[in-house]
């Protein structure tokens, strides 16, 4: 029998996700700061007006919901998964408000791909965005990449159990310090100390570029921002392509790897054990599948002729292949030259590419390499059970951050994730051809939003089916959160329905 | 008379060839917008185009040459200029300024071998046809007016909350 959920569970649900949108409203104080710095009127108050809302609803529902209660499972992930559509809808409206985008289904599209991290954008003249908006757009990355429950982990709750199930429903299922509040600190200090490198990097860059200095570091922390994020938002509308620079896209490069490097990785390098990189299985399954994704997307190229030089070819094949593979979505191509130009092989190992994601506990979407790599090593043991005699025991292990015996269900449990992304890549590819678009092409987009990726063929854009919309939205939504969050959301409704 | 057709046929594909080719360097001569480029991009691709646009974003200034970014409402495509072609520039499209309008005469390329494969237009002459300006920020008043009604309602719920806890 279904229990039916009660007045407790959704106080305990109301209260905490008011928090996290209160949290996610004090934020909007940056782009203001920015708005005032730059003298820019109607964007600073687009954005007083939605944080006065934002803060509105915050407030109303921790009163109107209080309680002293510590969270349940359930509780937790349906706070994770809500906090998140909450997230999108909050976090559109100074989009709605700056008169960028054609609907607030558009500003949500844009506000979902920012927090999901995907990267894919429904912004109408983003060379006349103003710099407040532009912000708000890599910042709601930066935000989402860390997860939108650390932040309220980080600076709004005072320690208490429930914490760690919220963690959990935001698709962190790896703790970097023994304690949930430590770690999202732990994250947020990484992610800050990154920022001020990787602004300094790109600011750099961009003036030795010929860029002027004011934009050039603000342009800087945004793409760090989207970069480090494995988000794909860029200032300009022609994304990377707009610097003409090999420096620049080797640096982008250098900080979408990182980005996508599992923050318990990152943890032991800072505490001097680098040669973890060398025997972690993740790093190696990374290192391993760019380079298999690569050889295949090159030979498309090269097949085709579409690059004739090897620099051509790196800056463009190998950059795109990264940006996909590390969930990034950074391009320095136009969209319709994936279609165009690449032909069926090249665009075939951007798509696997895509799919298969960075580490786990990083801020990419998709399977992810931990996974990639355990099921890889069931397939060696069950080969090897086998090929040996059958009285030989055989012992398979792997290392992530120390030596781990496999078992069956950390193998089941990698299994039942990728095929959940594998039917989430085809579902949304099933409604790309229901809309009319060829296969290739609807599998490219549906990965790449599902997978949290952002690199597009052209399908989407402002003037795409809205139910297509719909479908993408979902899709980086339920990307993000690796289903556990979602599937509990959607037990909670039925259970309110048919509950007893 | 089976001869006969494939006589036809092939005066036919003759005079299709001849409208297309013509038509093709007709089309060259006339302005040619970023998504026509883009998606026949093999087709225009080391040939002379004119392309008019909006400059945005920075100028950029490397050695002799300077990259500078026009938008034709669409798309925004790379142009190579020597420095001395974009003296004229005085504004660049942002938030706060309308660019200069611009017809860029050069050679168009899809996957360029001077710059990594990048999709641009290496200009031969640019010409400013419409000059840029400083765009005017007016106030929007209602967006005031919800402000403050806004903050008149957060003051209340927040005073609400105060007493209640007392």
């Amino acid at each position: 029998m279904i229990r039916k959920p009660n007045i407790e569970d959704v106080k305990g649900i109301g209260y905490y996700l008011g928090k996290i949108i209160i949290g996610l409203g004090l934020t909007m104080v940056i782009p203001i700061i920015i708005g005032v710095a730059f003298k820019e009127i109607n964007p600073t108050l687009d954005f007083i007006i939605s944080i006065e809302i934002t803060l509105l609803f915050g407030l109303l529902l921790t009163r109107l919901c209080f309680t002293e209660k510590d969270l349940n499972w359930m509780q937790g992930m349906i706070i994770a998964s809500l906090s998140w559509i909450a997230a999108t809808l909050f976090g559109a409206l100074p989009l709605y408000l700056s008169g960028h985008w054609n609907s607030f289904l558009d500003a949500c599209f844009d506000a979902m791909s920012g927090f999901a991290t995907t990267g894919l954008a429904l912004v109408e003249n983003l060379d006349h965005l103003s710099y407040a908006h532009n912000l708000w757009r890599h910042l709601i990355m930066f935000i989402g990449g860390q997860g939108i429950v650390i932040v309220a982990l980080s600076f709004f709750v005072k320690g208490f159990s429930g914490a760690f199930k919220m963690y959990v429903g935001e698709a962190r299922d790896e703790r970097v310090l023994p304690n949930v509040i430590d770690t999202a600190r732990f994250i947020w200090l990484v992610s800050i100390v990154y920022l001020i490198l990787g602004t300094l990097a790109l600011g750099i860059v961009g003036i030795l570029n010929g860029m002027k200095t004011i934009n050039a570091f603000f342009h800087g922390a945004c793409v760090f921002m989207a970069a480090f994020d494995t988000g794909g938002f860029a200032p300009q509308s022609q994304n990377i392509l707009y610097y003409h620079s090999l420096p620049y896209e080797i640096v982008t490069i250098m900080i979408m790897l990182l980005g996508a490097i599992n923050f318990k990785l990152h943890y032991h390098i800072w505490m001097g054990n680098r040669r973890e990189v060398f025997k972690n299985i993740e790093t190696i399954t990374l290192f391993m599948t760019i380079m298999l994704t690569f050889a295949i997307t090159a030979v498309g190229l090269v097949k085709l002729g579409t690059y004739p030089q090897a620099v051509a070819l790196f800056r463009k094949g190998f950059y795109q292949l990264v940006s996909g593979h590390t969930g990034t979505g950074y391009m320095t191509i136009y969209a319709r030259q994936f279609i165009n130009e690449w032909g069926d092989l090249a665009l075939v190992g951007i798509i696997i590419a895509m799919g298969l994601g960075g580490s786990v506990c990083s801020t990419t979407g998709a399977i992810k390499m931990l996974r990639i790599g355990i099921i890889f090593k069931a397939l060696i043991e069950d080969l090897k059970k086998i090929i040996l005699p059958e009285h030989a025991a055989v012992v398979q292990k792997f290392h992530h951050i120390k030596e781990i015996f496999l078992e069956d269900k950390q193998v089941r449990a990698a299994l039942f994730i990728t095929l959940a992304y594998l039917v989430l890549y085809g579902f949304g590819a099933i409604v790309g051809m229901f809309f009319g678009y060829p296969f290739l092409h609807a599998l490219f987009e549906s990965t790449s939003a599902a997978a949290n990726v952002g690199l597009s063929c052209g399908i989407t854009n402002t003037t795409m089916p809205a139910a297509l919309k719909f479908t993408y939205i979902f899709q980086m939504w339920a990307g993000r959160l690796e289903f556990m969050s979602v599937f509990t959301l959607a037990g909670f409704m039925a259970a309110a329905i048919k509950g007893k | 008379m089976k001869k006969l057709f494939n006589l036809k046929g092939v005066v036919l594909n003759i005079i299709l060839l001849c409208t297309l080719h013509f038509t093709q360097y007709s089309a060259f001569a006339q302005p040619i917008s970023s998504d026509e480029l883009i998606n026949n991009a093999k087709l225009f691709d080391g040939k002379s185009v004119i392309y008019i646009g909006e400059v945005v974003g920075d100028i950029m200034i490397r050695g002799e040459y300077a990259w500078i970014n026009v938008l034709d409402g669409k798309n925004a495509i790379g142009i190579w200029a020597g420095k001395d072609l974009i003296k004229g520039i005085a504004y660049t499209g942002s938030y706060k300024f309308k660019g200069d309008v611009v017809e860029v005469s050069g050679v168009f390329h899809r996957a360029c071998l001077q710059h990594g494969g990048d999709l641009d237009i290496h200009a031969q002459s640019l010409t400013k046809i419409i000059a840029g300006r400083p765009t005017q920020e007016m106030p929007n008043f209602k967006k005031g007016n919800t402000v403050i009604l806004l903050l008149g309602a957060l003051v209340l719920i927040w005073i609400l909350t105060l007493l209640k806890r007392r």
